[in-house]
């Protein structure tokens, strides 16, 4: 049974088509990438599963359960959640509120019950603190805890992202380009989180520029270009895939 | 250490209210005390909306006098008692801001401020073309705060229910910003969709911090209309509501003790500058002009930040 499965789905801006009539499923307990060259439609098929952009037309199922056209906020109680390829990052809050937020969903939070810091909300604070701290570290930005976001270096805030999407407790998680601009120590260093967050259940879909993390990484690969589906399969057979290379290696250069 | 500071930041702002008083040499300074607490409470709710959640409001004033003119109807004319009418004002505010906030709040900047202006001024026309009900532009008097047979009168009596508002109000505001709710209302102003994607609905987030920025409001403008005796549109007006803006901005936006030092000085100063006489409006603006380009943060977090950033150099 899949996880996810995305069904004819197109997405198209004033007549261009940034995603086409492309069908593919995500089975539970893998890391399956998505690659394709720059504008191939990677971060809006993103944006269309975890429902920033509603689709032109197609449908998408999660677990089975229709969820086209749904808002991101209620796709997030159903227990699917995303970093960005631009950071949207809390500037006017500490990292570790930042990360709190993540945990929203599971804080009840109630404004009357907030507005008088109820034994109950200061409680359930406080065990979120330390679960969220317990995260911070996990990604490898735990020193940062108390700093204000804004005051922070690039590289942590790509894993302050991670942080905030696992502190919802997903069980899809789409990582958009986590390692682009990281060093070479940086990116190797991401790459172990995210085997040990796939290792922990969690289904990772990942877009990334990096081939050699996405072969390394994938337990399936799905190739975009222009908005379709150019090729799909283990990463042997998509490394193999002379359209695949020809795209990406064009692109490239 | 949040919890401290709050603490702190409170038992300070109680001693100062206690203290105050002894340096009021007459019932004038009373008067202008009474109006600056009032006015903080309310850029206390506003400073919410605008400072932490990062949403505009160009017609609190209209909510202010909504609260107020209920507070004179009901007890004036049905002889609600002025608690009851308080609380049904702060009700019926909250149910408008309810009603109006989902439509509004889905746009943004320059469309969001001219809709809560528009509401604002149709607050205030309503005010003065329905003479049936609102007395017009002659207003409304108004009588004593009673509860029960206690009666609110005279100048202390006011203060100190001013200033026990006022740190009620800081304390929820403390309080709500520092939970989970309080959370997500930064997180709206942080970014949107970095929010939706963990699950926080930021359409009710943003209609949930509009309703109480509203009955803050109103709950304030009852209260005055009871202590001021007369109350007429213009307390409703465009200028009034900017005013409260332009009091959060100076003070500091999301800084709840900002919204407080922004609301004491814009209400003190003009009656300082009395001295200056006709180009009273001119220093005014000078000050705020300054201000606002060398402490675009407002003042209380950018002197937070030079204080903490003397400290850890010494
Ligand atoms: N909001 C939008 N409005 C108009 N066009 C858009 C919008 N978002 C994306 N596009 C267009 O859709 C196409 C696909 O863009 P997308 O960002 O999905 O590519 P991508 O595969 O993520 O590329 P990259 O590797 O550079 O991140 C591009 O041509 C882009 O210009
Ligand atoms: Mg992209």
């Amino acid at each position: 049974m899949s996880l996810l499965r995305v069904t004819d789905l197109s997405k198209g801006f004033g007549g261009v088509l940034a995603v086409a009539d492309l069908s593919f499923t995500i089975n539970p307990g893998t890391i399956h990438s998505i690659i394709g060259p720059n504008g191939a439609g990677k971060t809006t098929l993103f944006n269309l599963i975890t429902g920033v952009y509603k689709p032109t037309s197609g449908r998408i199922l999660f677990d089975d359960v229709d969820i086209t056209g749904k808002p991101p906020y209620e796709l997030a109680a159903l227990g699917m959640s995303r970093t960005f390829q631009n950071l949207q990052i809390f500037f006017n809050m500490t990292a570790l509120e930042n990360v709190m937020v993540g945990a929203h969903l599971h804080l009840q939070p109630r404004l009357l019950a907030s507005l008088l810091h109820l034994p109950s909300v200061r409680r359930r604070d406080a065990v979120c603190r330390e679960r969220c701290v317990e995260l911070m570290e996990f990604v490898g930005c735990g020193k940062y805890r108390d700093a204000d976001a804004a005051s922070m270096p690039y590289g942590a805030l790509k894993r302050l992202e991670i942080a905030r999407a696992l502190a919802s407790q997903p069980r899809l998680l789409l990582l958009d380009e986590p390692a682009a601009g990281l060093n070479a120590t940086e990116s190797r260093e991401i790459d172990e989180v995210i085997k040990a967050v796939a290792a922990k259940g969690v289904t990772v879909v990942l877009v990334e520029h990096d081939m050699k993390m996405v072969m390394g990484l994938s337990d399936h690969i799905l190739a975009l270009d222009y908005g379709r589906k150019l090729a799909e399969g283990t990463p042997a057979e998509v490394g193999k895939n002379p359209d695949v290379i020809s795209a990406y290696l064009g692109a490239a250069n | 250490m949040q919890m401290k500071a709050r603490t702190t930041g409170l038992a300070a702002m109680a001693i100062i209210l206690a203290v105050m008083p002894l340096t009021f040499p007459n019932g004038y300074y009373y008067d202008i005390a009474d109006t600056a607490l009032f006015n903080a409470v309310v850029c206390v709710g506003l400073n919410l909306l605008i400072g932490y959640t990062g949403q505009i409001s160009l017609g609190h004033a209209g909510f202010f006098a909504l609260g107020a003119y209920a507070s004179a109807i009901l007890t004036l004319r049905w002889h609600v008692p002025p608690l009851v009418a308080l609380l049904a004002g702060a009700a019926m505010v909250g149910s408008l801001a309810f009603v109006i906030a989902r439509p509004i709040l889905r746009l943004k900047g320059h469309y969001l401020a001219m809709a809560t202006l528009g509401i604002g001024i149709i607050i205030f026309i309503v005010l003065n073309t329905e003479s049936w009900l609102t007395g017009g532009p002659d207003g409304l008097t108004t009588d004593n705060f009673t509860l029960l047979s206690w009666k609110l009168k005279g100048d202390g009596g006011w203060y100190w229910v001013g200033g026990g508002l006022l740190l009620l109000a800081v304390w929820l505001s403390l309080n709500l910003i520092d939970s989970p709710v309080g959370r997500a209302l930064r997180a709206v102003h942080g970014s949107e969709v970095g929010a939706e994607v963990v699950g926080v609905n930021t359409t009710h987030y943003k209609v949930l911090v509009f309703v109480v920025s509203a009955v803050f409001a109103s709950v304030v403008g009852s209260l005055f209309a009871h202590r001021i005796g007369l109350i007429t549109p213009g307390i409703g007006s465009f200028f009034r509501s900017v005013e409260l803006v332009t009091m959060v901005v100076l003070g500091g936006m999301a800084s709840t003790f900002g919204a407080v030092v922004g609301a004491v000085i814009l209400s003190v100063l003009p009656h300082v500058l009395t001295a200056f006489e006709d180009y009273e409006a001119v220093v005014l603006g000078l000050i705020m002009m300054t201000t606002m380009i060398f402490m675009p943060k407002g003042l209380v977090p950018t002197i937070a930040r030079l204080w903490r950033r003397r400290r850890a150099s010494a």
